[in-house]
């Protein structure tokens, strides 16, 4: 019944076992690379767009304004991570709805990778904004006696993050096949819906709050965009 | 009772136990965040979008200690420590 992809062998690409977990990250990598690659097929920047460049120019323009208003900061600098983190859990969570797509987000190795990419990229942005000095002053910010308290949220911050996603992940694959086992028709349906719903957010969520730990030191001076 | 069947009944109590009162704190305090957003969104109509994805996060963030719970209990249902233990204690004796 424990739903765990990492043990979970698919089949062996000569004689490397490849498990659940990276095989639906190659599909989910696929689906974003055909994606990408419909969007920018004709690109262009008259009147006429076509549908799919419009709608990542959508997308990218909601999370450029989303950057904006959580970071007061230049949003093309956190964009590339933090986009690159909403597609790929949003396309990996709205695949469950087909059946036997096994999420990656649902195993706690993908999740921990991608918060140790967040973890490296929160030094390389504080240092980038303020300095290493700036950087390092974050970990003694109200007094040097909080400085075991900051560095343990360093880390427990971004562990948190990946616990988060795991475990929402993984909740809503176990119920619906808990569920599927004494319910087989229609009501677990239901719940994959839920499930839609939570695994949107949880892809909002997590690159938001990448981003939120990525800007959390700031530059000195406050970001004027240019017109 | 012998040990094996005491630790796998009080492993089904403690999950149960910790599902239960581990979400309960994190319900209230998202009860609490979604109605003090609800009434900052009716008085501050023009900020609603910012409300509403600051409230977003905080919900996550609330959540987390329920999701705690949540692992814990699966590990204690599927991979328990104690009832690994004492089956190889009692295969080995």
């Amino acid at each position: 019944m424990f739903e765990n992809y990492d043990t979970l062998i698919i089949f062996h690409f000569f004689d490397i076992p490849i498990n659940a977990t990276i095989f639906s990250s190659w599909i989910v990598m696929s689906v974003l690379m055909l994606f990408s690659f419909l969007a920018t097929r004709f690109l262009s920047d008259d009147i006429q767009t076509s549908r799919w460049q419009t709608l990542m120019e959508m997308v990218v323009i909601w999370l450029r304004k989303e950057i904006k208003e959580t970071s007061n900061d230049n949003p093309a600098k956190y964009l590339g991570l933090g986009l690159g983190l909403f597609m790929f859990i949003l396309v990996s969570n709205f695949l469950t709805i087909i059946p036997w797509f096994r999420p990656p987000t649902a195993s706690l190795s993908t999740t921990i990778a991608f918060a140790l990419v967040v973890f490296c990229a929160i030094p390389y942005h504080a240092i980038q904004n303020a300095g290493f000095l700036g950087y390092l002053k974050k970990f003694i910010d109200p007094s040097p006696i909080m400085l075991p308290m900051n560095l343990f949220s360093e880390f427990a911050s971004t562990f948190s993050m990946a616990l988060r996603l795991y475990g929402n992940m993984l909740s809503g694959v176990m119920f619906a096949s808990i569920l599927t086992s004494f319910v087989p028709l229609i009501l677990p349906l239901s719940m994959q819906v839920l499930g839609l719903l939570t695994g949107s957010i949880q892809a909002y969520i997590f690159a938001l709050l990448a981003i939120v730990y990525m800007s959390n030191v700031g530059p000195s001076l406050p970001y004027v965009e240019e017109n | 009772m012998d040990a094996v069947s005491l630790i796998g009944a009080f492993s089904v109590l403690a999950a149960g136990l910790c599902m239960g009162i581990g979400s309960l704190g994190s319900a209230i305090g998202e009860g609490n965040a979604a109605a003090s957003a609800l009434q900052a969104m009716a008085q501050q109509p023009d900020e609603a979008s910012r409300i509403r994805s600051t409230l977003f996060v905080t919900m996550a963030m609330v959540e987390t200690t329920a999701l705690y719970a949540l692992l814990i209990s699966f590990l204690t249902f599927y991979a328990n420590p104690f009832w690994n233990y004492a089956i190889e204690a009692a295969s080995t004796k």
